[in-house]
């Protein structure tokens, strides 16, 4: 690009340059805020559709804030429709609690595995099984779930309910597995080799070393991989919509059917009038998912920061 | 990956007489973990692979679904599917490239606006995939899309489900992958390269055209595929915006509703009045969702491994 070309002015050339450089910089911009905008429109959207419905007088009391505690059944088709939320609020805790009991000892241990104990090239076999498991969609193992596991888990456990907060507890426990053994073993493959090499010499075993040094000084990060995942299992749908059987049903045994907030949403929203008090229920279910996830995450950040802070501070 | 080689990690330490029974036992619970994960894996993939084989045949790729879905192809959601995540990637690439040019090339780092930024694309990427879908509605549908209509006079044409609006509903929800490894690959473009550039007299956008953008287009490729991969599977983000249960005809214009793999499993697994009939068909759609994704995938890991090993081979 030469800016002598015979005929243009070498100093307008340069002007014209210089704006368009201007201009394609504050696009570049623009895009990198979109980021920004994109979240503040769903935080703005989600709610918009959730609250002039429940913070209007007019609509019935049972989809009123209020109402929502009111009554211990989550009925909302009928004549005189429930919004009760403890039913779905029972289920998705006990779906996200079987998946992570589930996910969680055994992500956490083939990280340690894979970072403390396994050779170079067992360590290299892992690694594109954990990415197989993680690049399964969730509908796939909704299904698997759904035909597959809960016939084996019934033949387990003999349980009456097909379809139950164990099954898709597990199956949700498997699609959670992935995020948690990768942010954990980065932790822990991030810890200096000079701790465990210090370790060692001081005559402590390999799995001292593990249990002693590298998990401690990486606890922070492997915190951030439980977080991760559980903010992902809380909002996790097509698993928990295939494999739970979907009744609202409050007990304490994960032997029977549960309904969990996203499954509820995914399950209802496509049969409903638009603007109706069951329509803003839905997306308040909405903003309630987005909120419980959003904290949790920020607090997976705080516990990265931790971590990236204590490694270097060494 | 052979299950032997387990074996080698067990040794004991050479200088240990005394029988380590709390070390036995940690190292090889850590070892089960791995080990039972990875036949989870085998399993899940085994199950579907045998069970959906035979299914997937030319009349199947090629067919509709007839019979009330328990006979025919997938082949309307196929296309469905090959549609939305190109519309997707259409809407998705220049934002996301765009984003990680700025926060990479031009954005002062410590700035709390350049924070902010950073602070989105993390917690957009944590956002629940059913919460995009009410989004989508909310705000494409209902809002956008009801709006173009009224401005235009129309009737409900562009504010009701359609292929245009999940596919920009998935396109946010892929926003970060894309962004994040556009990103990586731009940090690995060594800083002698862009000295050079611009010490040559070339503009700062100059340099990013021509040099960064070329260097990092294995990133961005990476990015790109992540995301339709991603985007194939996803299904609650279009639950409510466009996928459709079934339909006579291909869709031909972006207004029009679609149908989606991902979807298709999800209705045949869950409101198919006959599963044992639709129970071949369901597993083939399953084995041709998972070899897409799977493909897709695989592409993507090598390439970015292509892209560490050149960066290794230079420093």
């Amino acid at each position: 690009m030469s800016v002598l070309r015979p005929g243009i002015d070498p100093l307008s050339h340069r002007r014209l340059q210089r704006l368009r450089e201007g201009v394609i910089e504050w696009a570049l911009r623009a895009c990198a805020f979109a980021a920004v905008a994109g979240l503040l429109l769903i935080i703005v959207f989600v709610f918009r559709e959730a609250m002039p419905t429940l913070l209007n007088p007019a609509t019935p009391k049972e989809a009123s804030l209020a109402g929502f505690f009111a009554t211990p059944l989550w009925q909302p088709v009928g004549d005189v429709p429930k919004y009760g939320l403890i039913p779905l609020l029972v289920g998705t805790l006990k779906v996200v609690i079987v998946a992570m009991l589930f996910a969680t000892p055994l992500a956490v241990l083939a990280a340690v595995f894979s970072s403390e104990f396994a050779t170079p090239r067992l360590r290299e076999a892992l690694k594109p099984i954990i990415e197989i498991l993680a690049g399964i969609p969730s509908v796939v193992m909704g299904f698997f779930a759904l035909i597959v596991l809960a016939s084996w888990l019934q033949a387990v456990t003999g349980s009456s309910m097909r379809l139950n907060a164990l099954n898709a507890g597990i199956a949700l426990g498997l699609g959670v597995i992935p995020t948690v053994f990768t942010v954990a073993e980065d932790a822990l493959r991030a810890v200096p080799k000079s701790y465990r090499e210090a370790s060692l010499a001081l005559g402590a075993s390999r799995w001292q070393t593990a249990w002693n040094v590298s998990l401690p000084a990486a606890s922070a990060g492997v915190g951030a991989g439980v977080l991760l995942g559980l903010a992902r299992a809380v909002g996790e749908t097509m698993i928990v919509l295939m494999a739970s059987g979907n009744a609202a049903i409050t007990s304490a045994t994960v032997f029977d059917s549960v309904r969990t907030l996203s499954a509820s949403i995914a399950a209802e929203l496509a049969e409903v009038v638009m603007g109706s008090p069951h329509y803003s229920v839905l997306f308040f279910l909405g903003a309630l998912l987005f909120l419980v996830t959003f904290v949790i995450n920020v607090a997976a950040g705080v516990f990265v920061v931790r971590l990236r802070r204590r490694l270097a501070g060494t | 990956m052979s299950i032997s080689t387990f074996d080698t990690t067990f040794k004991p330490l050479p200088k240990q007489r005394r029988f380590d029974l709390q070390g036995r036992t940690f190292t090889t619970l850590a070892g089960l973990a791995a080990l039972f994960i990875a036949l989870m894996v085998a399993v899940i993939m085994g199950n579907i692979i045998l069970n959906g084989w035979s299914s997937v045949t030319w009349e199947f790729l090629s067919g509709a679904p007839r019979e009330g879905m328990t006979r025919g192809g997938i082949f309307p959601a196929i296309y469905g599917t090959a549609l939305l995540v190109l519309l997707m990637v259409m809407a998705l690439v220049p934002f996301g490239v765009g984003a990680a040019v700025y926060l990479q090339e031009y954005a002062d780092q410590t700035a709390w606006s350049t924070r902010a930024v950073r602070f989105a694309v993390n917690n957009l990427a944590g956002v629940p995939s059913i919460v995009f879908g009410l989004f989508g509605l909310g705000f494409f549908i209902q809002f956008l899309g009801a709006g173009i209509d009224r401005a235009l006079g129309l009737d409900v044409v562009y504010g009701k489900p359609a292929l245009i609006w999940a596919a920009l509903t998935l396109a946010m929800l892929n926003l970060p992958v894309v962004i994040v490894t556009t990103e990586e690959a731009l940090k690995t473009v060594p800083r002698e390269m862009r000295e050079a550039s611009l010490a040559l007299g070339a503009t700062r956008w100059q340099t990013v055209r021509h040099v960064l953008i070329p260097q990092a287009m294995p990133g961005i490729l990476t990015g790109a595929i992540l995301a339709i991969s991603r985007g194939a599977g996803e299904v609650a983000p279009i639950l409510f915006t466009g996928a459709a249960y079934f339909l006579p005809f291909l869709p031909s214009s972006p207004t029009d509703q679609f149908m989606e793999l991902g979807y298709h499993i999800f209705v045949l697994a869950t409101q198919s009045p006959d599963i044992d009939a639709t129970r071949p068909l369901l597993y083939g759609t399953v084995l041709v969702l998972l070899a897409l994704t799977f493909l897709l995938n695989l592409t993507a890991i090598t390439l970015r491994a292509r892209m560490r090993a050149s960066l290794a081979g230079r420093s």
